[in-house]
C-alpha cells in the first residue's frame, strides 16, 4: 500500500502528566474497579443493616478514637501528597525526593493506628455478620493503605536511582499521589460507614 | 536538570522503508526460544494464545455436556453417578462462562484492537501477559481439581447455603471461589488495558465518530467489566471467608443473608451475559460491511444502542431471583427494565437487516454465521421477554425451557459470531484461508445441531422437565425428546470438529491470504497477514470511518516516531490529536513469575487465611522487580 505523509510526530515529548498520560486512565480505570468493590461492601452492609432488628448486631458501636486519628493522618497527609505532585509536574528532583521521603513517612503511621483500629472494633469477624462487615470493610481499607505504601517505597527508592531522571518516572510519582487521593478519599466515606451509621438515632 | 535530554534516535522518516521495516523488526520482536515465549508483550502474540486456550476450554466444557447429553439420552440412565453429574454441570457452565466466553472476547480484543485503531502494542503490554498467565493457572488449578474428584458442583452461581461451610463438599466451593479470583482479576486487567488503549492510543483523526463499531462494542464491555465484575470477586471471597474463617455474611442465624449472595452474585452474573454478548454485536457489526460492500447502516444508532445496552444491564439482575419471593413493586420493575433492554437490542438487529437490505450480500461462511446469529438470537430475544414476566418465569423456573432460552441467547447471540468471526480474522491472523467448502459444512452442521439440540428442550421444559437432575424416570414420557436432544448435540459437536480440521488443516495448506482477502475497510487490514511485531511500518492516520475505502491504495501515516525503540502516538480522548511519542514496554519475564506467585497465594487461601499475608509478600518480590527500569531505551525517555 502507497503511503502518504501527512503528519509529523517527531517533536512530540515522550512523557506528559494527568489525562494525557495513559497511566493516568489505568490509574483512573484501577480506581473506578476498586471504588466499586468498595461501593458493593458498603452496599452489603446496609442490606444486612436494614434486615436486622438492631444495628450494629449485639455490639457496641467501635470505639472512635483510632479511627478519626486514622482519619486526622490521612487529611493531613494531603497536603504533602499535593504539594509532591507540583513538584512532580515541575520536575524537581530535590523536592520530589523529600516529598516521597515525607510520604513514606506519613503513609506509614496510619499502618500503626490500625493494628490497634481492628481492635477497638469491639466485635470479632466471626461474631456475627456485623463484625464480618466491618472486619472486611477495614481489611480492604488495610490492602489499599499497605499496597500504596509499598508503591511509595519502590517509587522513593528508584527516584534516587539514576532511573529517576526520567519524564516518566515523575509522571508515575504524580501518578501515585493521585491513587493516594483514592485511599484517603475512600476513607472518609469508610470512617462515615463504620464509625457514624452505627451512632445515628434509630 | 532533573529530566535527562532524551536520545534523538532513528526516526522513521529518516531512514528508506527497507532499512526501517529491519530495525522495527528487531526493536519490536519476540526472541525465539523458551525465554522469548514466555517474556513477549506482543499483544498479537498472547491474543492468539488466548484464543486458543480459550477454545480449548471450551471443549473441555462441551465434553462434559456430551457426558451429560449421553447420560440423558435414556430415562433411568446410569453412566455417572449423581454425583459426578453435578460436577459436569457445575464444571460445564463454569468453564463455559469464566473459561471460554468471556476469556474468548477479551482475547479477540487483545489481537485485534490496537490493529484497528492503528497502533503498535496495546497499552499496559506486560499486564496484558500477566493477565494470560493468570487465566491460564486459574482454569487449570479448577480442572485439575475435576480431575481430582474436586470440581465445582454447586452449578456455575455456586448458590448458598448449599455451597455455603455446612453443606458444601469439601473444598470444591472453595476452589470454584478462587477460580473466580483467577479469572476476574484477568478480565479486569485487559478491561483497563482496552480502555486506555482505546482512549489513548487511537490513530491520529480516528475522532470518536470513526472507531470502528467493533472496537465501540469492546470498549461499552470493558467498562461493563469494570463495575460488574468486583461484585462477583467481593461475594466469592465472602464465600471463602464463611468457609475457611468463620463469617457470617451468608449466615441467616448470625445476621446474615443467603440472598445477599444471590444479589452479589447476579449484579455481577447479568452484565456478564452482556460482556459475552456485546462484543459478539460487535463482530457483526465488523464482518457486515466487507460482505454487503457497505458501510454499516446506522453508526450512530448502533454506538447509542451499545452504551444504552451497557447501562441497562446492570438494571436487570433481580430476574434471576424472581422465584425467592421478593416484594412485587421491585419485581415489577425488574420486569420493566428487563423488557426495555429489548429496545436497543432491536435497534441494532434492525440496523444490520437494513444493511443487508441495502447492501449487495456475498453469501461466504462468516455473512452465514452472521445470518444464522439474527435467527437464532431473535428466538432467544423472544423467550427472554417471556421469562422476563414474573408469572411466566415463576412457571419454567429451573426448568429446560430456561436452559433453551440462555443457550439461544449466549450460543446463538455470541457463539454463531465469534465463529463468523474466526472465519473472518483468521486470514489476519495465520496469513491463510479457511476452506469456504469445509466453512460451509461447518456452518449448517453447527446451526442445524443446535437448533435440533435446544429447540425441543423448550417444549421439555413446558413438561416440566427441571434442569439439573441427573436422570428421569420413563413414566414422564421425556425419554423420546431427550434421545432427539441427545443424538442432535452430536450433530453439533461433529460440526465443532469440521471446526477443528479446517482449522488444521488451512495452517498447513489454505491458501495464502494476503493483506485484505474480503476487500474490508479498517485499519486491521492495511498490515501483511499475519502483522509484523510493530503492526504498522509507519502510524496510520485516518480521515474517513473505513479508511481502506476512502482512497483505495493509499494509507495516510504520521512519521517522526523512533524506530530503534519501542514508541506509538498517544492522543487526546475525543479528537485523538497527537499529544505525545509514548515509550512501550519491551519483553519481560517478570509477568510470568508475577502470575505465578499471586497463584501460589490464591490456591494458599483456600486452605489457610495467612496465605494472604506471605502471599502478598512473595507476589511483591517480581512485582517490583517488573516495575523497576532495566536501562533500555524506553525506559531512558
Amino acid at each position: 500500500m502507497r503511503e502518504r505523509r501527512v503528519l509529523s510526530v517527531g517533536d512530540l515529548p515522550t512523557y506528559g502528566f494527568g489525562s494525557q498520560s495513559p497511566m493516568w486512565w489505568g490509574t483512573l480505570a484501577f480506581i473506578t474497579l476498586e471504588a466499586t468493590g468498595f461501593a458493593l461492601v458498603i452496599g452489603s452492609y446496609f442490606y444486612l443493616a436494614f434486615l436486622a432488628p438492631n444495628w450494629p448486631l449485639h455490639a457496641p458501636p467501635p470505639d472512635l478514637l483510632p479511627g478519626t486519628l486514622v482519619l486526622v493522618l490521612l487529611l493531613v497527609s494531603e497536603i504533602p501528597n499535593h504539594l509532591l505532585n507540583r513538584w512532580a509536574k515541575k520536575t524537581d528532583m530535590t523536592k520530589v525526593r523529600i516529598g516521597l521521603v515525607v510520604m513514606c513517612v506519613i503513609g506509614f503511621l496510619p499502618l500503626i493506628v490500625r493494628v490497634f483500629e481492628f481492635g477497638e472494633l469491639r466485635i470479632a469477624w466471626d461474631t456475627n455478620a456485623y463484625g464480618s462487615l466491618v472486619w472486611v470493610l477495614l481489611g480492604l481499607h488495610t490492602l489499599h493503605l499497605v499496597t500504596d505504601f509499598g508503591d511509595t517505597l519502590v517509587l522513593t527508592a528508584l527516584m534516587f536511582t539514576r532511573h529517576g531522571y526520567s519524564g516518566r518516572r515523575f509522571s508515575d510519582v504524580s501518578d501515585n499521589a493521585f491513587f493516594w487521593d483514592f485511599v484517603v478519599a475512600a476513607w472518609v466515606v469508610l470512617y462515615l460507614v463504620i464509625y457514624w451509621f452505627p451512632r445515628l438515632p434509630a | 536538570m532533573s529530566v535527562r535530554p532524551e536520545p534523538h534516535g532513528i526516526r522513521d522518516d529518516e531512514i528508506g522503508d527497507a532499512a526501517l521495516e529491519r530495525l522495527l523488526a528487531d526493536t519490536w520482536k519476540t526472541p525465539k526460544g523458551v525465554w522469548g515465549w514466555f517474556a513477549t508483550v506482543d499483544h498479537k502474540i498472547i491474543g492468539r494464545r488466548y484464543i486458543v486456550t480459550a477454545f480449548f476450554f471450551l471443549a473441555l466444557a462441551g465434553l462434559s455436556a456430551l457426558v451429560m447429553r449421553l447420560q440423558l439420552a435414556r430415562p433411568d440412565g446410569r453412566i455417572v453417578s449423581p454425583d459426578v453429574y453435578d460436577q459436569l454441570f457445575s464444571m460445564h457452565g463454569t468453564t463455559m462462562m469464566f473459561l471460554f466466553a468471556v476469556p474468548v472476547m477479551e482475547a479477540f480484543a487483545v489481537y485485534l484492537v490496537p490493529l484497528m485503531i492503528g497502533t503498535r502494542n496495546i497499552a499496559f503490554p506486560r499486564l496484558n501477559a500477566f493477565s494470560y498467565w493468570v487465566y491460564v493457572l486459574g482454569g487449570l488449578m479448577i480442572w485439575v481439581a475435576f480431575a481430582l474428584n474436586s470440581g465445582a458442583d454447586a452449578g456455575w452461581f455456586s448458590y448458598v447455603p448449599l455451597a455455603g461451610p455446612i453443606y458444601g463438599n469439601g473444598k470444591r466451593p472453595d476452589l470454584w471461589a478462587q477460580m473466580v479470583t483467577f479469572t476476574e482479576v484477568s478480565a479486569l486487567a485487559v478491561a483497563v488495558e482496552i480502555i486506555a488503549t482505546v482512549f489513548k492510543q487511537r490513530a491520529p483523526g480516528m475522532t470518536l465518530d470513526r472507531i470502528p463499531l467493533y472496537v465501540w462494542a469492546v470498549l461499552v464491555t470493558s467498562f461493563v467489566i469494570l463495575f460488574a465484575m468486583p461484585a462477583v470477586m467481593v461475594s466469592s471471597s465472602m464465600l471463602i471467608m464463611d468457609r475457611l474463617i468463620n463469617t457470617h455474611f451468608f449466615n441467616p442465624g448470625n445476621g446474615g443473608d443467603p440472598l445477599l449472595w444471590q444479589h452479589l452474585f447476579w449484579f455481577f452474573g447479568h452484565p456478564e451475559v452482556y460482556i459475552i454478548f456485546i462484543p459478539a454485536t460487535g463482530f457483526v457489526s465488523g464482518i457486515l460491511p466487507a460482505f454487503t460492500r457497505r458501510p454499516v447502516f446506522g453508526y450512530l444508532a448502533l454506538v447509542l444502542a451499545l452504551i444504552s445496552i451497557g447501562f441497562l444491564s446492570f438494571g436487570l439482575w433481580v430476574h434471576h431471583m424472581f422465584a425467592t419471593g421478593l416484594p412485587q413493586l421491585g419485581e415489577s420493575f425488574f420486569t420493566a427494565s428487563s423488557m426495555l433492554i429489548a429496545v436497543p437490542s432491536g435497534i441494532q438487529i434492525f440496523c444490520w437487516i437494513a444493511t443487508i437490505w441495502l447492501g449487495k450480500p456475498i453469501f461466504k461462511t462468516p455473512f452465514l454465521f452472521v445470518l444464522g446469529f439474527v435467527f437464532t438470537f431473535v428466538i432467544g430475544g423472544l423467550t427472554g421477554v417471556m421469562v422476563a414476566s414474573v408469572p411466566l418465569d415463576l412457571q419454567v423456573h429451573d426448568t429446560y425451557f430456561v436452559v433453551a432460552h440462555f443457550h439461544y441467547v449466549l450460543v446463538g447471540g455470541a457463539v454463531f459470531p465469534l465463529l463468523g468471526a474466526v472465519y473472518y480474522w483468521f486470514p489476519k491472523i495465520t496469513g491463510r484461508m479457511l476452506s469456504e467448502r469445509l466453512g460451509r459444512w461447518n456452518f449448517w452442521l453447527v446451526f442445524l445441531g443446535f437448533n435440533a439440540t435446544f429447540f425441543p428442550m423448550h417444549v421439555l421444559g413446558i413438561q416440566g422437565m427441571p434442569r439439573r437432575v441427573f436422570t428421569y424416570p420413563d413414566v414422564m414420557h421425556w425419554s423420546a425428546m431427550n434421545l432427539f436432544v441427545s443424538l442432535a448435540s452430536l450433530v453439533l459437536f461433529t460440526g465443532f470438529v469440521l471446526l477443528v480440521v479446517n482449522v488444521i488443516v488451512s495452517l498447513r495448506s489454505g491458501a495464502i491470504a494476503g493483506p485484505n482477502p474480503w476487500n474490508a475497510g479498517t485499519l486491521e487490514w492495511a498490515t501483511p497477514s499475519p502483522a509484523p511485531g510493530y503492526n504498522f511500518l509507519r502510524m496510520p492516520v485516518v480521515t474517513h470511518r473505513e479508511p481502506l475505502w476512502h482512497k483505495p491504495g493509499e494509507l495516510l501515516v504520521a512519521t517522526g516516531l523512533r524506530a530503534d525503540a519501542r514508541e506509538l502516538i498517544s492522543g487526546t480522548v475525543a479528537d485523538a490529536k497527537p499529544q505525545m511519542r509514548e515509550p512501550s514496554p519491551e519483553n519481560s519475564i517478570w509477568p510470568l513469575f508475577s502470575a505465578i506467585a499471586v497463584g501460589i497465594a490464591f490456591v494458599g487461601s483456600i486452605y489457610t487465611p495467612w496465605a494472604v499475608v506471605w502471599g502478598s509478600a512473595l507476589s511483591a518480590v517480581p512485582l517490583v522487580l517488573w516495575f523497576w527500569p532495566k536501562g533500555t531505551p524506553e525506559d531512558e525517555e
